[in-house]
């Protein structure tokens, strides 16, 4: 079916709008119709990823204007596997919230939970740089609204510093696309990758100034030091189960980077040239490092668990700023792991935080204490990049990804000291959460059970669907390596992209 | 028995006894020991295809890309590590059924230590180093759980995580070793590098590689200056320190070492560094050991001391050292094992471990005191114990090794380790067994049952057995695993006996044994001496540092991100700058192509009235009123240059936009204070002054640059333009590109609209239902109401505006497609015709009247856009495909019908749905009770006259 590609932003536009129109005032049935929506979307991306992973790449033209006239829809394996990354994160988050109830804090959490999915799936799809542009704003817009939601003094003041720095990010997109099309003349991104490439040399200063912006802008939503600024406290004080949402938000940013810098501001394009690697790097191991020293110093999980995204940021910016095949094949296997383990983690995070606050301090045992710390463990374990889950593996790959780079020794070096860095807040985090408390008395059955553990075993149906996803990422290493390197092959090989665009599209 | 079944039991298995605890302990500890003995005799299976010589492999490709693969071989070396593993693993469990109590989870215990006991097993059958090195950290990680398995203790917690970063910044140096050496060979797999000694020794990254490497090795086998985790290691449960801390884990470091023995050993690096770690950490360990109270403290330091033995012996890079390594291996696992037990089991039944208030036990523990005779004395290098033989072995060599060119140092050094390892031995044989009989025990001392002296019982007599009987008992393992030590092909020559004649490593044993009983006899008084004297302690130095580090990182964290938005902005500028300054100096620009206008009055007069207002609103800009007003203006002056520039469209929507955002802003002006606080220093006004003036500047200087020149290829919008009217059925480009060419587009920014409006919605549900509402609605009014809220003259003016309004919304609507105007335009215009209403006579008033929901306006509206999106696939063609035709309905003239006028449709109700939800949301902050009348103006003069009829009818 050749619509099936543009589904995964018409499901949830036609539902959010139905569920404010018709339902808004029916919690169960906004509940059943969200969650049917989003398994629909797990199926939709699924079929979309069977199809891309035989290395065609599906051309979409909205309207039915050819491009570079009109707007098209591309999927290849790597917007593909996008998709079906947020689709599957999305039900985890969204099987969690109706299980902890977090739904009914504020109003309009699956419309605008709907708005989000549409906003990213769109992002990842559309192959044109305008609409990515609008694409932005929409999950802008809906992340904000889902970030405060359930409302309090703290997590608005967060928003407003969250929304003022992303529509400064969004101004400097303006001015990027406003540069870019005047000296080029097109938007659609096969075409600039066309024009780019046969750019006379005197307009090198302009295009230069529109790459960068660009990249500025992707930066700022992949978190990338200095700009990772209006992360941590918004991460932070958002509900958890949407910073766990937001795992994939980061990796729109890198996203739109790989994306831009090897279709049409690639390694071999003369005019752009020493613009992107050059400063990615240095930027990307300071934001390891910025993440890093958060996550030992965090004095609440949330922070703590905002601070190892923007660390994940870091090791998958290195991976990405190398710009060669073997990296990028890294970085997307590690966009994977850094997705689940980040997402996984914020709900844990959750679990901890509504049985006994949010401050990394010793407290008395919880409700299934034991449960939540293994699954605390298990996190950390993934987050820091100790084996057996998926970060070992994600982190060998990068590192392996960088031996032919000048700068091995120091890339290799931070990302081995960084982990060190991250197990020992972890352990710290942990032992004072799930440890400590047991101090003033010995564990003692009976006694344990201070606070009513809730009922619903949905949340923890969602976080051991995570940490499905991280075991089955290590287990199965090799055919998702494989598809990775596809994955980067495609990339690095942007004619077949351009061709599919402008000259196969129908 | 295949070896990743091997490898892989013990993690299967370790979900057995974390449920079968529900069943009983002995069900727990039961499903534990059938794990490890399963595993145990799938190894035996392998054992004699070993013995013969053989390796057997398996492998399964895993992540071939990386070169990560499930590769597994066993060779004598391994079979002889597997076999400690499993084989004492056996006799933990035995031994920790009966250790822990009551109160422990034990279930929990027996699947942390399966964990480790997979990871292990899989350390020593990896043949492919990137598998091996994941085994190496879930060892760290398994032994974090283990060692921190009593929750309530402190030192527990601390010892844990002194554990885990200590081996695991060992674990994470050697991962860069790794790589290096892979890198190197250009394979992952171990039995390839282990043919490339030549390569790998000739490459500069070899010192480099060794010692990351080592790194790993000495952390995990608390060489010095890395030994003082083990210690602190020993707050564990007993049974963990016995298998982890004396029989296997610490052992993977030699291990590693042996493993990489033929590639990394032989070179001088190799030795000085092997080596002189090895012989620091047994002489320091030795000597710290003697004068340690606490039992297990005395050992952990002897096991500290044993290993840097084992350590040195393989630095010595001789095939003889190596064996003798190897055969020590055993050695030391079986008496300080059966030590570590017994450690436990006085600990068990005299409630306490420290040396000092122990002493004349052998009246009470006649048992234990047996199995503590022969280990300790084995352990002390005493015949016709194992210890001896292995001792003997490793004088011997010291002999041979020449360190900086003294012959003798290495051997003397030797000699005083082992005088101070024959003093603690006897002192716990001596200081907690012999004398008198005490009346002052915390506890009640006595031999325990059979479940906790059946381990050390079977651990001694194989002390005994393998010191009577070397060659026979353990000689074709040792052999074997000598020889994939050396591994160079040659079969290596094993063989032990009790006495070799007078020789020099005799005398060296007598004077140590000697020498230590005369130690032993002044320890008590050495022992302040030791006490007083000065030294670092390690604990304290780490602790400081990881504090030290922790509380600096904070304060980098906090300081970092401190919160204040100005300056994350400012950040932000000057980044952006800067690179875009860099990005433009590095490229090469052409002269402007495009001819210039001609400067007439009118933009120039729209020119000084747009900086003018941008001047005064910085002016002004702390009257917040004003300044508003001010930025209307801008708006306006905008929208004039629209005009003027020939874009009605754009002009059009500028106008209306501007409108409904003065709106919205005045609203949200009445809740906040009229003027801006006055914040900023001087210095920080010149940062901000700089770097805004920089921001407009670099702005401008885009702009100016951008429009000097021409597209340098044609651009699309040729394409808009020709194909608008015959593809789109318009004639305005602007309206065919929102709903047509770039409908896409439109889609979302409705979409982007609503979700604004609907997020407004939800922050003022939020907000409203705190606590912020009573503040709301007791506040006084900060400046002068009106006396007359709703006059006369606005209502009766609004009212007849409305149809007016619609009618324009209307025919901008309709007349959109071939001339300015359109759904969004249409759609602000009517919002404000209902705005009007609003302000004329307020909130509540209006809100009674309303029929339709404006969350179901903005929801048909984008439901209305997607439909008539989806509508197209009914035709097969894609998603917003228009289509359009001419009809003539008598008696009209022809026109033109298009589904873009549908799409324009939906934009129009969600623009003013929109509006509509955000301006009553903020509205709703604004209201308080009694505020509003019922009529809908407050003076009405046909009311009085009605009233004053009334009155004057009554």
């Amino acid at each position: 079916m050749m619509h099936l590609i543009v589904l995964p932003v018409v499901l949830p536009a036609i539902l959010a709008p139905f569920i404010i129109m018709a339902i808004r005032h029916h919690m169960d049935l906004q509940r059943i119709f969200s969650l049917a929506g989003t398994v629909a979307l797990v199926a939709i991306t699924l079929t979309l990823l069977a199809q891309a992973a035989t290395g065609d790449i599906q051309v979409y033209e909205l309207g039915n204007w050819p491009a570079p006239f009109g707007i098209v829809l591309v999927l290849d394996r790597l917007s593909a596997l996008m998709i079906a990354l947020t689709a599957l994160l999305g039900l985890a988050v969204l099987l969690y919230v109706i299980g902890t109830d977090w739904d009914l804090k504020g109003r309009h959490f699956h419309p605008l939970f709907q708005f989000q999915l549409m906003g990213v799936m769109g992002a990842f799809l559309t192959g044109d740089a305008f609409n990515l542009f609008v694409f932005f704003e929409v999950l802008l817009i809906a992340s904000y609204g889902l970030m405060i939601h359930g409302g309090g003094a703290r997590r608005l003041r967060a928003g407003v510093q969250y929304v003022v720095y992303n529509l400064l990010g969004s101004t400097l997109f303006l001015f990027a696309l406003g540069t870019l099309y005047a000296v080029t003349g097109t938007l659609n991104m096969a075409d600039l990758a066309e024009r780019v490439a046969v750019l006379p040399a005197d307009e090198t200063a302009l295009i230069r100034v529109g790459a960068v912006l660009l990249l500025v802008v992707f930066a700022i939503k992949a978190a990338v030091l200095p700009l990772h600024f209006w992360l941590p406290a918004s991460y932070a004080n958002a509900p958890m189960p949407v910073a766990a949402l937001f795992a994939i938000m980061t990796k729109v940013g890198a996203y739109s980077i790989l994306r831009m810098y090897t279709l049409v501001f690639g390694p071999d394009v003369g005019s752009t040239d020493g613009l992107v690697g050059d400063w990615l790097l240095p930027a990307a191991l300071l934001t390891l490092g910025a993440g890093t020293l958060g996550i030992l110093g965090a004095r609440k999980i949330g922070k703590l668990v905002a601070f190892s995204a923007i660390a994940s940021m870091g090791t998958l910016l290195i991976a990405i700023s190398l710009f060669t095949e073997q990296a990028t094949g890294a970085a997307i296997y590690y966009i994977i792991h850094s997705t689940f383990a980040t997402g996984m983690m914020f709900l844990v995070a959750d679990l901890i935080v509504s049985r006994r606050g949010g401050i990394i301090a010793p407290g008395t045992p919880m409700a299934q204490n034991g449960l939540i710390a293994s699954l605390f463990f298990a996190g950390a374990i993934a987050l820091s990049g100790m084996p057996p889950l998926s970060g070992f593996i994600g982190k060998l790959l990068v590192m392996d990804g960088a031996r032919d780079a000048d700068q091995w020794a120091l890339i290799w070096g931070v990302i081995l000291i960084a982990s060190l860095v991250t197990v020992v807040g972890f352990a710290r985090a942990g032992s004072l959460i799930f440890w400590k408390g047991y101090e003033a008395e010995p564990p003692d059955e009976g006694t344990q059970e201070t606070h009513p553990a809730p009922t619903s075993a949905l949340p923890f149906v969602a976080v051991f669907g995570l940490l499905a996803g991280l075991i089955l990422l290590s287990v199965f290493a090799g055919p998702v390596h494989d598809y990775a390197r596809a994955t980067a092959g495609q990339l690095f090989d942007p004619q077949e992209y351009i061709g599919a665009v402008l000259r196969g599209g129908k | 028995m295949s070896l990743f079944l091997i490898a892989s039991l013990p993690f299967l298995g370790a979900i057995f006894p974390a449920l079968l605890i529900r069943a009983g302990r002995n069900a727990s500890a039961a499903s534990a020991g059938m794990v490890t003995l399963t595993a145990l005799i799938g190894l035996l299976t392998n054992a004699p295809a070993v013995l013969r010589g053989e390796v057997v492999v398996a492998r399964i490709d895993w992540m071939p890309g990386l070169g990560l693969n499930a590769n597994f071989f066993l060779d004598g070396l391994g079979l002889l590590f597997a076999g400690l593993i499993l084989g004492i693993g056996l006799l933990i469990i035995l031994y920790a059924r009966f250790y822990l109590s009551r109160k422990d989870p034990m279930g929990q215990f027996y699947t942390y230590l399966l964990l480790f006991q997979g990871a292990m097993v899989g350390i020593v059958l990896s043949d492919n180093i990137l598998l091996l090195l994941i085994f190496w950290e879930l060892t760290s990680l398994s032994s974090f759980l283990l060692i921190g398995f009593w929750k309530h203790l402190p030192e527990g917690r601390q010892g844990a995580r002194m554990a885990l970063l200590v081996t695991g910044s060992g674990g994470l140096a050697m991962i860069g070793g790794m790589l290096i050496i892979g890198n190197i060979v250009g394979s992952y797999d171990l039995t390839v590098i282990l043919q490339h000694k030549e390569l790998i020794q000739a490459s500069p990254l070899y010192l480099p590689a060794l010692l990351l490497i080592l790194a790993g090795c000495f952390t995990k086998s608390a060489q010095f200056p890395f030994h003082f985790w083990l210690p602190h290691a020993m707050a564990a449960p007993t049974p963990v320190s016995a298998y982890l801390h004396s029989a296997t884990m610490v052992k993977a470091g030699l291990f590693l070492m042996a493993r990489m023995w033929p590639v990394l050993a032989g070179t001088d690096a190799w030795f000085y560094i092997v080596a002189t770690t090895g012989l620091v950490t047994m002489v320091l360990g030795a000597v710290i050991a003697l004068f340690k109270d606490d039992l297990k403290a005395l050992l952990a330091y002897s096991t500290v001391s044993q290993l840097g033995l084992i350590t040195m012996l393989l630095g010595f890079g001789t095939k003889a050292a190596a064996t003798a390594a190897v055969f020590h291996i055993i050695n030391h696992a079986t008496f300080k094992c059966a030590l570590f037990m017994s450690a436990g089991i006085i600990d068990h039944s005299a409630h306490t471990r420290d040396i000092k208030r122990l002493g004349g036990l052998i009246h009470l523990m006649p048992l234990t005191f047996t199995i503590v005779l022969v280990a300790a004395l084995s352990m002390a290098g005493i015949p016709p114990f194992n210890g001896f033989l292995s001792k003997e072995m490793m004088l011997e060599e010291t002999l041979s090794a020449v360190w900086q060119g003294s012959p003798y140092l290495v051997a003397a050094l030797a000699v005083f380790g082992a005088l101070f390892s024959v003093a603690y031995s006897f002192r716990y044989i001596g200081h907690v067994f012999l004398g008198k009989r005490r009346s002052d025990y915390p506890g009640e001392p006595h031999d325990p049952g059979p479940g906790l002296w059946l381990a050390p019982v079977f651990l001694t007599f194989l002390v005994v057995v393998i010191g009577l009987f070397p060659n026979a008992v353990v000689g074709p393992l040792v052999q074997v695993a000598s020889g994939a030590v050396i591994g160079d092909g040659q079969p290596v020559v094993f063989y032990a006996k009790l006495w070799h004649g007078f020789i020099p490593a005799l005398y060296m044993s007598v004077v140590a044994v000697v020498g230590g009983f005369v130690l032993l006899l002044m320890q008590r008084r050495l022992a302040p001496l030791w006490d007083a004297a000065p030294r670092p302690e390690a604990k304290v130095i780490f602790d400081a540092l990881v504090g030290g580090f922790t509380s600096l990182s904070r304060r980098l964290s906090e300081a970092l991100h401190d919160g204040a938005l100005s300056r994350y902005a400012a950040i932000f500028m000057v980044f952006t700058l800067a690179l875009a300054a860099y990005a433009y100096g590095t490229g090469a620009k052409g002269a402007p192509n495009r001819e210039m206008l001609d400067l007439t009055i009118m933009p120039v007069i729209g020119w000084i009235c747009l900086t003018g207002a941008t001047v005064c609103v910085v002016a002004f800009h702390r009257n917040r009123f004003l300044a508003l007003v001010l930025i209307g203006v801008v708006g306006l002056i905008i929208a004039l240059a629209f005009n003027y520039l020939s874009a009605p469209d754009l002009a059009l929507t500028q106008i209306s936009v501007e409108v409904v955002t003065i709106i919205l802003l005045l609203l949200a002006l009445n809740f906040m204070p009229k003027n801006t606080p006055q914040e900023s220093s001087t210095g920080r006004k010149l940062r901000d002054a700089t770097l805004s003036i920089g921001a407009g500047l670099g702005a401008g200087g885009l702009i100016y640059a951008l429009m000097g020149r021409e597209f340098s290829q044609p651009s699309i919008s040729e394409f808009h333009l020709e194909n608008s009217y015959s593809g789109g059925g318009g004639t305005n480009v602007v309206n065919v590109i929102l709903v047509d060419f770039r409908g896409f587009d439109t889609f979302g920014e409705i979409i982007v609209l609503g979700i604004a409006a609907i997020v407004i919605f939800a922050i003022t549900e939020a907000v409203l239902a705190s606590n912020v509402r009573g503040r709301l609605l007791n506040r006084e009014p900060d400046m002068a109401q009106a006396g007359n809220p709703h006059p006369l003259m606005m209502v009766v003016a609004t009212r007849v505006m409305m149809p007016i309004a619609l009618m324009v919304a209307a025919y901008i609507f309709f007349r959109g497609h071939n001339a300015p105007g359109g759904g969004f335009i249409a759609g602000l215009i009517a919002a404000i015709a209902v705005v009007m209403q609003y302000m004329a006579s307020g909130y509540e008033w209006a809100a009674d009247r309303q029929r339709v929901y404006y969350h179901g306006i903005i929801g048909s509206g984008v439901l209305i856009a997607a439909l008539t999106g989806m509508g197209s696939w009914f035709a097969g063609l894609p998603f917003l495909t228009s289509s359009f035709g001419y009809i003539t309905i008598w008696p009209l003239e022809k026109f033109e019908w298009a589904t873009a006028a549908l799409f324009d449709l939906g934009v129009f109700l969600a623009v003013l749905g929109a509006v509509m939800l955000a301006l009553e949301s903020l509205a709703r902050f604004a209201w308080q009770p009694g505020m509003d009348s019922e009529h809908p103006m407050e003076i009405n003069p046909a009311r009085d006259d009605a009233d004053n009829h009334e009155k004057q009818e009554a």
